[in-house]
C-alpha cells in the first residue's frame, strides 16, 4: 500500500513542480505578490512530496517487499540491513529517485532562506521547479521505482556485490548534492539574466549556493576515488574513466565558478562569464547524469544500458542546456561591465586561474566525448587513457597549481609581483630544499616526483601563508599577529585550508611515484618482499558471512625484520548473482598503506597475491577533506549570512539557523 | 592601462592558453588514443608489431594456460579467429572461459599479444559494448538480457 502511495506522491509532486514553475514566474511578471509568494510553500511542499516517495521506496528495501520489482532486481532477504538501505540508490531508477530528493531539498532550502533578494528567490525556485518537472517526467514515465513484480518472486536477485560497500552509502548522496547543488546556481543565473539584474548583491546570493554543491561534490569525488581504490582491488585511485570524468568536469568548472563568484561580488567583474559558468557547471552535471545514465559509455563501473533513458535524457539535456544559452545569448549583451582593474592584480591572477581549470576542463571533456562522435561518426572504436590526459590536464593544471599562491599574494585592482614573489621568496626556497633533499635522498628514482612534491609542499605552506601575510606586518608583536589572524574572516581561513589541502593531495599523488608493485604465486609459508615491507602468506582459510562465502588469506607484515602487523584480504563468493569480488587488505601505518589483494585461488592451494607498498597515500583522500572543509568553513562566513537587510532581531535567530544551508 | 589595452591583454593571454591547450589536445589524440580491434580484424589486417591497441572477444573456451609466476596465455576469440593473448598479472574477478573480455597491450613479432591489461567488467552478465558489437558483426552472439544494475 505505500508503495502506491509513493508513487501517488510523486505524481502530486509532479503536478505541484508545474504550479512551481507557472504561477510565482507569472507572479513576478505581474508584481502580485501574493502568487509571488507561492513559490516557497510549492518548494517545501515537492520537497514533502518527494521525501515521502523516497521513504516509501526505503520501507519496500527495509521490509524486503518482493512485490516490487526494484527490489527483486536489487535487494536480497540475507543482505545486511545496512546495505538494504543503501540498495536503494544503488540501481538506475532507485538513484534517480535520490536525484529528484535532493533537487527537491535544495529548493526547499532556497525557500526558507532570508538571505535572498524576494523576486531572485521568486524566479530561481521557477526555474528549479522546471528542473524539478523534467526529472519527475523521466522518472513517472521511464524509470519508475514502484513498479510492481507480477508474481512476485520469494526471494529477490540481490545487489551488485560490488556495490555492498560502506563506500556506496555515503560516495552518491555526496556526489548527487554537489552534482544537483549547482541547479542551485544556475536557478540563480537563470533569474539573474531573466530579472536583468547581475550584480554584487547576486553573487553574494549565490556564492554560498556554489560553496555547499561544490564542497559536497568534493567530497564525493574523493570518497569515490577512495571507494574504487580499495573495492575495485587494483590500487589505482583514479582512472581517467568517463564515469569518473562526468564528475571532475563540473567540479572543475565548479571550482572555476568558485574563485569567479568572488570577483563579481568584491569588484562586481566577470558578471557575464561568471553567468555562463553557473550555465555551464550545472550543463556538465546533468551531462555527467546522461553520460552515467544513459550507456553510451563503455566504463569500468557498471550501469544500466537503456536506449529510450538516454534519449529521454538527452532531451532534458538539450532543452536545459540550449534553453538557458539562449536566454544568455538574449539577456547578456545588456550585461554592463563591472569593477576596473589592471592584468597584475587578485582579479588579474582569479582570470588567469579561470582559464587554465575552463581548459583543462576542455580537454578532459574532449577526451571522454571524441570517442563517442568518433564512433557514431565513423565507427572506429578507440579509447583515450590516462597517457592522454598526463599530456593535456597535466601541463594545464600544474602551472595553476604554481601561481595559486601569487594570486593569494596580490592585492586586488592593482597588484605587486614584485612584492607578491619577495614575501613568497623564504616558503618557495622551503619548498625547493625540500624538491632537492628528496632527489637526493632517492638519487636514480623517478625525477619528476619530487618536484611535484616541492609543489605541494610550497602549496601547503602557502595557505599558511595566506593567514600569516594579512595578520602579521612587520614589527607587530606575534601575539598581536595571532590574534589578528584569529579575527580574519572565517571565508579566509577556508581558502587558506582549501589551498593547503590542494597542496596536501599533490604531495600524496606525488608520492605514488615511489610505490611498489609485486605479483607472487603463494602457498601458506610463501615471503614476498614489496617496497619496504616484507610479506608472508600465513594462512587461506575458508569463512562464512552473512550472504556471501570467503576465502580469506593472512599474511604478516615486515619492516627492517621487526613485524608491523597482519592484514587480511579476501576472495568473496555471491551465491545470489554467482559473482565473486575480491576484498583488498589493507595495513595503515602514518600516511602509508599496504595494500594486499588475493587473485586467483589454484586448485593446488595456491594463490596469486598482488602486493602494494604506497607511502603517503592517504594524504590524496586527506587533502581532499580539508579542500570541502576549507568550503564549509567559508560557508560559515558572516559575510555570507547578512547579505540582505534581515528582519527584525525577534525572527533573525529562527530565519539564520534554517538559512544556514549547511 | 586603458580600459582597451586591459581588454586586449585578456584577450591575449586567454588566446594563448585557449590555443595551447588545444595544441596539447590535438598533440595528445595522435599519440595516445589507442583503437579497439576484433580478432578477426587482427587477422585480417597485417599490423605492424609493437602497435599498441586494444582487442576485445570472447575468451576461448579451454584456452586459458596457467605459467609461473602468475603469467597466464589465452586466446581471445570472436567465432572467426582468435587471437593469442599473454598476461602477467592477477586476472579480474570476472575473467572466465567462454565470457568477454577487453584487453589492452602490444603485438609482439610473434603474432602473441602481450597485455598489460586486462578488463572483464564489474558485472557478470554485462557484456562490453564493443565486445558485443563486434560479435555480433560475427553473428556469434545476438545480444543477452538487458542489465539493470547500476553503479555511480
Amino acid at each position: 500500500m505505500i508503495v502506491e502511495a509513493g508513487h501517488y506522491a510523486l505524481a502530486l509532486a509532479l503536478g505541484l513542480s508545474v504550479l512551481q514553475g507557472v504561477i510565482p514566474f507569472w507572479g513576478a511578471r505581474a508584481n502580485d505578490p501574493v502568487l509571488m509568494g507561492s513559490a516557497a510553500p510549492a518548494a517545501i511542499g515537492v520537497a514533502g512530496l518527494v521525501g515521502f516517495a523516497f521513504v516509501a521506496l526505503l520501507v519496500a528495501y527495509v521490509t524486503s517487499d518482493f512485490t516490487v520489482l526494484n527490489v527483486v532486481e536489487n535487494s536480497h532477504s540475507a543482505k545486511p540491513m545496512i546495505y538494504k538501505i543503501t540498495g536503494v540508490w544503488g540501481n538506475h531508477e532507485g538513484s534517480m529517485l535520490l536525484w529528484v530528493l535532493i533537487l527537491a531539498l535544495f529548493g526547499a532550502m532556497v525557500a526558507v532562506s532570508p538571505n535572498l533578494p524576494a523576486r531572485l528567490k521568486t524566479n530561481a525556485l521557477s526555474v528549479q521547479a522546471a528542473i524539478t518537472v523534467a526529472f519527475l517526467v523521466f522518472i513517472l514515465f521511464s524509470s519508475n521505482p514502484f513498479t510492481r513484480a507480477n508474481p512476485a518472486p520469494a526471494e529477490g536477485n540481490d545487489l551488485n556485490p560490488i556495490l555492498q560497500d560502506i563506500g556506496l552509502a555515503i560516495h552518491p548522496p555526496l556526489l548527487y548534492f554537489g552534482y544537483v547543488g549547482f541547479s542551485m546556481t544556475f536557478a540563480l543565473a537563470m533569474a539573474a539574466l531573466i530579472e536583468g539584474r547581475v550584480d554584487a548583491v547576486w553573487a553574494r546570493a549565490a556564492r554560498p549556493w556554489v560553496l555547499l554543491a561544490w564542497s559536497f561534490l568534493t567530497l564525493g569525488i574523493s570518497m569515490g576515488s577512495y571507494w574504487a581504490y580499495y573495492e575495485l582491488g587494483w590500487g589505482g585511485f583514479w582512472f581517467w574513466d568517463p564515469v569518473e570524468n562526468a564528475s571532475l568536469l563540473p567540479w572543475l568548472a565548479g571550482t572555476a565558478l568558485l574563485h569567479s563568484v568572488v570577483v563579481m561580488e568584491k569588484r562586481e567583474a566577470l558578471k557575464v562569464w561568471t553567468i555562463l559558468l553557473a550555465i555551464l557547471t550545472f550543463s556538465l552535471s546533468l551531462l555527467g547524469t546522461f553520460l552515467v545514465r544513459s550507456g553510451v559509455l563503455t566504463s569500468v563501473h557498471a550501469f544500466a544500458v537503456d536506449p529510450a533513458r538516454g534519449v529521454f535524457i538527452l532531451a532534458i539535456l538539450a532543452i536545459f542546456i540550449g534553453g538557458s544559452l539562449a536566454i544568455f545569448a538574449w539577456r547578456a549583451p545588456l550585461l554592463r561591465a563591472g569593477g576596473i582593474f589592471a592584468p597584475i592584480s587578485r582579479e588579474g591572477a582569479l582570470i588567469l586561474n579561470n582559464l587554465l581549470l575552463a581548459s583543462a576542463c576542455a580537454t578532459v571533456l574532449l577526451g571522454t566525448l571524441y570517442p563517442l562522435a568518433l564512433e557514431a561518426l565513423t565507427g572506429e572504436k578507440i579509447s583515450v587513457g590516462a597517457p592522454y590526459y598526463n599530456l593535456t590536464f597535466l601541463p594545464l593544471v600544474l602551472p595553476l597549481f604554481l601561481v595559486l599562491p601569487f594570486g593569494q599574494a596580490l592585492a586586488w585592482k592593482r597588484g605587486d609581483l614584485y612584492a607578491a614573489a619577495q614575501r613568497l621568496a623564504v616558503l618557495l626556497a622551503v619548498a625547493i630544499l625540500v624538491a632537492l633533499g628528496l632527489v637526493a635522498a632517492t638519487s636514480g628514482g623517478p625525477v619528476l616526483a619530487p618536484l611535484a612534491v616541492g609543489l605541494g609542499v610550497f602549496l601547503v605552506l602557502s595557505g599558511g601563508g595566506e593567514i600569516w601575510f594579512r595578520s602579521h606586518a612587520r614589527g607587530r608583536p606575534l601575539l598581536a599577529s595571532l590574534r589578528r589572524a584569529a579575527g580574519l574572516p572565517r571565508a579566509a581561513w577556508g581558502s587558506a585550508l582549501a589551498h593547503a589541502g590542494l597542496g596536501v593531495t599533490i604531495i600524496g599523488i606525488a608520492a605514488q611515484a615511489w610505490s611498489a608493485e609485486t605479483i607472487v604465486t603463494a602457498r601458506p609459508g610463501t615471503q614476498a618482499n614489496v617496497g619496504r615491507y616484507t610479506a608472508r602468506l600465513d594462512s587461506m582459510k575458508p569463512r562464512t558471512g552473512p550472504n556471501y562465502t570467503e576465502q580469506v588469506a593472512t599474511l604478516t607484515l615486515w619492516r627492517g625484520g621487526q613485524p608491523v602487523g597482519t592484514v587480511e584480504s579476501a576472495k568473496r563468493f555471491y551465491p545470489a548473482r554467482g559473482m565473486p569480488t575480491t576484498e583488498a587488505g589493507i595495513l595503515t601505518r602514518g600516511f602509508d598503506q599496504v595494500y594486499v589483494s588475493v587473485g586467483e585461488i589454484g586448485t593446488d592451494g595456491s594463490v596469486g597475491l598482488r602486493l602494494y607498498d604506497k607511502p603517503l597515500v592517504l594524504l590524496i583522500w586527506i587533502g581532499s577533506l580539508f579542500m570541502a572543509a576549507g568550503g564549509a568553513l567559508s560557508l560559515t562566513d558572516r559575510r555570507l549570512r547578512v547579505g540582505v537587510p534581515v528582519r527584525a532581531r525577534a525572527a533573525a535567530p529562527l530565519g539564520a539557523a534554517a538559512g544556514k544551508p549547511a | 592601462m586603458t580600459r582597451k589595452g586591459r581588454r586586449l591583454a585578456i584577450i591575449g593571454t586567454a588566446g594563448v592558453v585557449l590555443a595551447g591547450a588545444l595544441g596539447l589536445a590535438l598533440n595528445a589524440m595522435r599519440d595516445t588514443i589507442v583503437f579497439f580491434r576484433s580478432p578477426s580484424e587482427v587477422a585480417s589486417t597485417a599490423l605492424p608489431p609493437g602497435t599498441r591497441f586494444r582487442l576485445g572477444g570472447l575468451v576461448d573456451a579451454g584456452s586459458v594456460k596457467r605459467g609461473t609466476d602468475q603469467v597466464v596465455e589465452f586466446k581471445v576469440g570472436d567465432g572467426a579467429a582468435s587471437v593469442p593473448v599473454r598476461y602477467k598479472g592477477l586476472l579480474p574477478d570476472l575473467f572466465r572461459e567462454g565470457q568477454g573480455v577487453v584487453t589492452e597491450g602490444v603485438l609482439s613479432p610473434s603474432g602473441v599479444f602481450v597485455a598489460d591489461t586486462v578488463l572483464a567488467r564489474h558485472d557478470e552478465t554485462y557484456m562490453p559494448r564493443e565486445v558485443a558489437d563486434a560479435l555480433k558483426a560475427q553473428g556469434v552472439w545476438q545480444g543477452g538480457p538487458q542489465q539493470q544494475s547500476a553503479t555511480r
